[in-house]
């Protein structure tokens, strides 16, 4: 009977999620061959018309990875109140964009950020330092991306992590390619509708048969549903420290690197080229503002109900695990044994399962990525709820690929050869090389994804350090400050990243020596991860020294820059 | 020059509500969520203290809030300066 259960269970969740997958995969495509680009302005910025609504859409689809979908809500279930760093840190981002950089740079209407920095700031110079730090931080980004379609792959679909890569190349492939920015939009637009939905269903779900409250954003602060008038997360607290580890609501990193950390995520965030480039494809300024508000709020209601879920999670598996005969744990506890991602060893011999804070004691290692991808499981979901999660993980990922594949593909093609290398290309020809440079970019991203160099996992959280080091500071002060010249601009760009990256290497890779160095000699208790903002201020403070003993601006750059504060007269983007 | 004046002035009062909305800004995100967290959190809203309330709900609601009073705020101000057309 058991037996039999089981087995239907098992082949409902595979035919789901074959259905699912194979429907949103479809709906992609036919998307990608109505939206085909014909000019480079389609190919870059989608033609520059795109509704406010759609934008915004698109812009949370973009920037919700597979880190959002999968990783995030793990990560704070592990990490109690830490968790607020990527909460604040990925949302509060976007209230820099929408009131210093977005309304600015769609004024000054043109393709790309290296664009912005090159013109802004008259010089080849400080065009390629943008396009180099373009170029990195969208790399570590994309290798992410590429290993999080696998790993759905191989998990729901039961291929190998290295077909579900390439399958995932073959779909970015054919609608980044074929439709450019134009294409991306629109399929971007149907994945945020796929994700959030995919998103939501099993946290409605669980908020209900824990705590009887539909929204889980309220759910977590109510009392159980099993009557007993406690508070969800006064028992989660108990849980919490019965097992040893720190309070949930507690947290354990320093106040300063929780402070440290928002800032670097939140100015990152706001320095990320595939994310600002969105901005360039609507039609007036006031419609980059707005849809910097739709976006937020899009991608609000997925990071609200992230916590909730982190919550609900972390009580479930703490309940349906700890201190329970192994022999008798549930179906999917071994399916992700098989994975690797949650590992089971019987120190003391009891043939329970221990899982406590005392890393000598301690019986169970769960990886983060799990907690959302089993969640419906461990809450006994219906089938069809457990094969949308894998769908809505594809979409995040395959979203957020797609728009760093074009960020370098324009980068190669439109900031290096129309720019740099040869300004009289034809638009026939610039085309063709935008679609090569995605080509040639997806195969490294793909390369990356089956073959991760150690350090991709470690750089995906850097690549915000590294944006919020180069430029951040470059863009602000180019609207803000009309007398910043070329020399300051660069100086601060190559010291910024320079510092942020000498930083990761030494602090986070330990390539600098034996062992990586521990805590303890981190500089003012920052962890890389937080060094961003330290790297930013280096940035900006280089940036106005060097100012002040190098030549001011040239006259046309200055009237350039009063008018992109003025929002009336946005033409269309323009070489 | 009456046209430099009018671009002065409307970037004038930009700057003064970004200044307010930022400050905003810092105070729901890295004041109540992180700096005063803690004192904060003795007072309890229904099964939520108030600081980690404010650090992993509030101050997200409030950033979205923001952004759509200045965009309300903006296209007043494009209106009043003939800036929207």
């Amino acid at each position: 009977m058991m037996f039999s259960l089981f087995l239907t269970e098992g082949l409902g969740i595979q035919k789901w999620t074959y259905i699912l997958v194979g429907l949103t995969f479809a709906l992609y495509i036919g998307i990608a061959i109505w939206s085909r680009a014909g000019s480079t302005k389609e190919f870059y910025v989608a033609g520059g018309g795109v509704s406010p609504l759609a934008n915004g859409m698109a812009t949370a689809a973009d920037w919700m990875s597979a880190a959002s979908f999968i990783s995030m809500a793990g990560i704070i279930s592990f990490a109690g109140y830490d968790g607020a760093v990527y909460l604040m840190g990925w949302t509060g981002g976007y209230v820099l964009l929408a009131l210093l950089l977005a309304p600015y740079l769609r004024k000054f209407g043109k393709f790309t950020v290296p664009d912005f920095i090159g013109d802004r700031y008259y010089s080849n110079t400080a065009r390629s330092v943008g396009v180099f730090c373009a170029l990195i931080v969208s790399f570590t980004y994309v290798a992410g991306q590429m290993r999080g379609v696998g790993l759905v792959f191989s998990r729901f679909l039961e291929v190998d992590i290295n077909t579900g890569v390439i399958i995932g190349m073959i779909i970015v492939l054919f609608y980044a390619v074929l439709g450019g920015m134009k294409g991306i939009t629109y399929t971007q637009v149907a994945q945020y509708c796929v994700l959030i939905f995919a998103f939501m269903v099993p946290a409605i779900f669980i908020s209900i048969q824990m705590t009887g409250n539909p929204i889980p954003q309220l759910g977590f602060g109510s009392t159980l549903a099993d009557g007993s008038e406690t508070y969800l997360l006064d028992k989660l607290d108990g849980l919490s420290t019965d097992l040893g580890f720190t309070a949930y609501t507690k947290g354990s990193k320093s106040t300063i690197d929780v402070f440290a950390i928002t800032l670097a995520l939140m100015v990152g965030t706001a320095g990320l080229p595939h994310v600002i480039v969105r901005f360039f494809t609507v039609k007036r300024v006031k419609d980059a503002r707005k849809s910097a508000g739709i976006a937020l709020l899009l991608i609000v209601i997925l990071y609200t109900a992230a916590p909730a879920v982190a919550v609900f999670a972390r009580t479930n598996m703490i309940e349906t695990v700890s201190n329970q005969p192994y022999a008798n744990v549930p179906e999917w506890f071994k399916k992700w044994e098989t994975t690797g991602l949650i590992t089971f060893t019987d120190k003391n011999g009891d043939g329970r399962i221990q899982y406590l804070a005392d890393t000598t004691k301690n019986e169970l290692v769960v990886d983060n990525d799990i907690m959302v991808l089993a969640n419906p499981e461990i809450a006994q979901l219906p089938d069809w709820v457990i094969a949308l999660v894998a769908a809505g993980a594809l979409a995040a990922a395959l979203s957020t690929a797609a728009g760093l594949l074009l960020v370098i593909s324009a980068s190669v093609s439109h900031d290096l050869i129309k720019k740099m290398i040869n300004p009289n290309i034809s638009e026939k020809g610039e085309l063709i090389a935008a679609r090569l440079s995605a080509v040639a970019a997806v195969c490294v991203a793909g390369y990356f994804g089956i073959n991760p160099p150690g350090f991709v996992a470690a750089t995906v959280a850097l690549a915000f350090g590294l944006a919020a080091a180069s430029f951040f500071p470059a863009i602000i002060l180019g609207i803000f400050y009309k007398k910043m010249n070329k020399e300051g601009a660069i100086a601060g760009m190559v010291v910024g990243i320079t510092a942020m990256l000498l930083y990761m290497i030494k602090y986070r890779l330990g390539w600098f020596d034996d062992v990586t160095p521990n805590k303890s000699e981190w500089w003012f208790g920052i962890s890389p991860e937080g060094f961003g903002t330290v790297a930013m201020v280096l940035n900006f403070i280089v940036s106005v020294i060097v100012m002040q003993f190098t030549p001011a601006p040239p006259e046309d750059v200055q009237e350039i820059v009063e008018n992109i504060r003025i929002p009336s007269g946005a033409g269309d983007a323009t070489h | 020059m009456t046209n430099k004046k009018n671009a002065k002035a409307y970037w004038k009062e930009n700057i003064k509500y970004v200044l307010i909305l930022m400050t905003i800004w810092f105070l729901v995100s890295y004041g109540a969520g992180i700096l005063f967290k803690d004192a904060l959190d003795t007072i309890k809203i229904g099964g939520f203290k108030l600081g980690f309330w404010f650090a992993q709900q509030g101050a997200m609601y409030v950033f979205v809030i923001l952004i759509f009073v200045y965009v309300r705020l903006m296209n007043k101000l494009d209106k009043k300066y003939g800036y929207d057309v």
